[in-house]
């Protein structure tokens, strides 16, 4: 049951970690336009490099 | 605009150092903001961002196309005139949006606010549940207690702050001695983390975290599909009022000012131009010209001014420069006036109670009184507090409308999404509901089956010569009928003939020189003709007879298959119009309307509609004027165009985006569905509940139970709710 002391540790850190990733992808407005966003992966424009 | 932009620092859109302040443009740059109605796929993204960011200026557009905008940075001389023009050749509708109408959009806070709270839920209920899991599958002793610790621990700070909406809302009904949906909620969730803390304490078998955390994560779920739903309608029906740029030029001293219209004072002098409308009531001091009052009353013929005439606001100045001295602004205006009306019709639809409110007002009273006499009943069976307590609290959480709270919101979101990709803006909560019920349809005729542009008609009746003549003297002209006569004429591959001397005279027509003859298109009583009952336009050749340009109202796209589809559904369709009797006669003949009325004054359009109720009808009313702002508000369910006016669109319950009005009869159909939807859903509920609460009740519901319960519900629910797309 040691193992415990380990597990329960990290699984609320991962928890944590979740959270954190997902405040931070609303606070950059990554959800202001998912229609969007879903559809721009279709785009070819800017597909083999990042835009400038 | 400057005032502004050196007060505002150019804070980032996402900043939170300085929340409750709208983004400002950043001060050498211009923000200009277009909404882009017709765009709908990735290409069109492509297609609108590579367009504008070639437009010498731009430096950086980006669509939205959940919002169907694209936002623009651009150096500061950039107009957005200028960029219309490009998209439209690219074939994409464009129109400018104040960006000061749109900032409250930008930041939204209240969404961001829900959205936390659900994950901080969502989160906290996924350790929790593992938590719970391992005690499911076997944890006992000090291993189970020290999770049930660790559980608590994580759970009462969670729910402290992402149950806060049901708090609140719950109390603001306790306190007016009142239930709703939120209190049932609220008890479940408190007694839920109170019996569990105490069975903890005294290292008990069962403990409910886990669903009072799940609990509060579907609810939430549910909350922020609702909000999405409607603040998405809501940023939508903001953005139709930024179309308007609410700007006039004042003149003092003879010097031209272009100030907001909020700023106009009784007395001032307005100048209104060619295609702009009345900002304020007022008087003609001096100029001519013709005005369209088709938002008002309905007539399509405009109607000639001049000086000393009465002029309403919201009437369209036509030809000439008219200068007015305002004698009623802002609230005082005739255009305001007319929202008394819709005040008072309004007061009849408010009596309507939604699906949602009626299962509340069964459920909520039901759950209390079931998990008041489980309470009672095992207390005095076992004379223990702890286990009634125990029981009650499972009542409370098994029937908690964890699916309830989903049904609605899941379902109208669906079937909002699906209507807003057809054009069409729900923006009542309630709206899908009545126009499910719908069975008449009234609709109005100016700006709503027709688009409000003129269209000649009687081309062919006339010689080439003479259309050459028209056409030299309607080139001069932005009079809407010189511009269709144009059009027409060009179409048909007409060139003009050399008239000399053209000059336009505004309020009558232009004239011109012709082989030495002097040549006129105008009004018929400055040519010398009688003017009869339709639209027309007169052209005079020397001292020939005049001849007549006949203009008939061009029907909107998709009318003709919008009222065959309603009439096909087995609805009936009524006619009720301000104009002239012939011309909604032969309207009402080429669309197959047999109930027809003309002439209308906006009390008769209300009243009849009131009657049709009185009769036992659900009206859907789809109208666009100030003078159909009452019958709209008056009617059962209305929808109005985007070009309607402000008013109209206000108080109508869903707004049509498009030009198009096809899309109406496909809602009505959706309407219908979605509303099956919901009562399905409430009977999904049910059972789930009828299964459940028997378990619960005679205290055999463990936390698995109401676990597995509660998911399955959830999820059938919202996955039956997405059937409808």
């Amino acid at each position: 049951m040691e193992v415990l002391a380990y597990l329960i540790p990290i699984s609320l850190l991962l928890g944590g970690v979740g959270l954190v990733a997902f405040v931070y992808t609303v606070r950059s407005n990554q959800y202001e336009d998912p229609e969007g966003d879903a559809r721009r992966i279709l785009n070819d424009e800017w597909d083999d490099k990042p835009k400038p | 605009m400057t005032a502004q932009l050196s007060s505002g620092t150019a804070a980032c859109p996402g900043c939170l150092a300085a929340p409750a302040e709208p983004a400002q443009p950043i001060p050498e740059d211009v923000q200009i903001a277009l909404s882009l109605p017709g765009i709908h796929c990735s290409a069109c993204i492509a297609t609108v961002e590579r367009e504008l960011n070639a437009h010498p200026g731009v430096e950086d557009a980006r669509v939205n196309l959940t919002l169907k905008r694209a936002m623009i940075k651009a150096a500061p001389e950039t107009r957005a005139v200028d960029l219309i023009p490009v998209l439209e050749k690219a074939g994409f509708e464009a129109h400018e949006l104040d960006p000061g109408a749109l900032s409250a959009t930008q930041t939204d806070k209240a969404g961001r606010d829900l959205l936390m709270r659900l994950a901080v839920a969502g989160f906290a209920s996924m350790n929790v549940m593992l938590l719970s899991v391992s005690v499911w599958s076997g944890a006992t002793d000090a291993t189970r207690d020290m999770f049930h610790w660790i559980s608590a621990a994580i759970a009462l700070p969670a729910i402290a702050f992402s149950a806060q909406p049901f708090f609140a809302n719950a109390w603001s009904a306790l306190r007016v001695r009142r239930l709703n949906m939120d209190v049932p909620i609220v008890l479940a969730i408190l007694l839920a983390l109170i019996t569990s803390l105490w069975e903890t304490a005294l290292s008990g078998e069962h403990a409910y975290f886990d669903a009072a955390l799940t609990l509060t994560f579907f609810l939430l779920a549910g909350r922020y599909l609702d909000y999405r739903t409607r603040a998405a309608a809501r940023s939508a029906a903001e953005e139709l009022t930024a179309l308007e740029v609410p700007r006039a030029i004042r003149l003092v001293d003879g010097v031209e000012q272009e100030i907001a219209v909020a700023e106009l004072k009784v007395g001032d002098l307005i100048l209104v131009r060619p295609g702009g409308r009345m900002p304020v009531d007022g008087e003609i001091m001096s100029g001519q010209s013709e005005l369209d009052r088709s938002l008002l009353t309905g007539e399509t013929v405009p109607v000639f001014a001049e000086t000393g005439q009465l002029v309403s606001a919201g009437e369209v100045n036509l030809t000439g420069p008219l200068t007015l001295r305002a004698t009623a602004v802002g609230e005082d205006t005739s255009l305001h006036r007319m929202a008394d009306l819709v005040a008072i019709a309004e007061s009849g639809r408010s009596r309507y109670t939604s699906l949602a409110d009626k299962a509340a007002k069964l459920y909520a009273p039901g759950v209390h009184i079931l998990s008041a006499l489980s309470f009672l009943g095992w207390y005095i069976y076992s004379g223990d507090i702890r286990t009634a307590l125990n029981i009650a609290a499972a009542v409370l959480i098994i029937t908690c409308p964890c699916a309830l709270g989903l049904a609605v919101p899941a379902v109208t979101t669906a079937a909002s999404g699906r209507l807003f990709r057809k054009g069409m803006l729900i923006k009542h909560s309630t709206a899908l509901e009545r126009l499910s019920e719908a069975d008449t349809v009234v609709f109005d005729k100016t700006g709503t089956l027709t688009s409000g542009a003129p269209e000649l008609v009687n081309l062919g009746d006339h010689t080439r010569a003479k259309v050459e003549v028209a056409l030299a003297l309607a080139e001069a002209s932005a009079h809407p009928l010189s511009v269709a006569l144009a059009k027409a004429a060009r179409e048909a591959g007409i060139k003009p003939a050399n008239v000399r001397g053209v000059v336009e005279v505004p309020g009558y027509g232009t004239e011109g020189e012709y082989r030495g003859q002097r040549v006129r298109l105008g009004r018929a009583a400055w040519i010398g003709a009688e003017q009869g009952n339709e639209t027309s336009a007169w052209l005079a050749i020397g001292d020939h007879a005049p001849l007549a340009f006949r203009f008939s109202d061009a029907l909107r796209p998709g009318a003709a298959e919008a009222v065959d589809a309603l009439r096909a559904s087995g609805k009936h369709v009524v006619l009720m119009s301000g104009d002239s009797q012939g011309a909604v006669r032969a309207l009402s003949e080429k669309l197959g309307i047999t109930d027809w009325i003309a002439e209308a004054l906006p009390q008769d359009k209300a009243l009849r509609i009131q009657e049709l109720s009185d009769q036992g009808h659900h009206v859907l009313m789809v109208g666009d004027g100030l003078n159909d702002t009452a019958a709209l508000a008056a009617a059962h369910v209305s929808i109005s165009p985007a070009s309607a006016l402000d008013a109209a669109r206000v108080a109508s319950d869903i707004v049509l985006l498009g030009n198009d009005l096809s899309p109406i009869a496909d809602a009505c159909d959706t309407a219908v569905k979605a509303t099956k939807r919901i009562r399905e859903n409430f009977r999904i509920a049910t059972v789930y509940n009828v299964i459940a609460v028997p378990l619960a009740v005679i205290g055999l519901a463990t936390p698995l139970i109401a676990a597995l319960a509660m998911s399955t519900s959830s999820i059938t629910v919202s996955l039956n709710a997405l059937r409808l797309r």
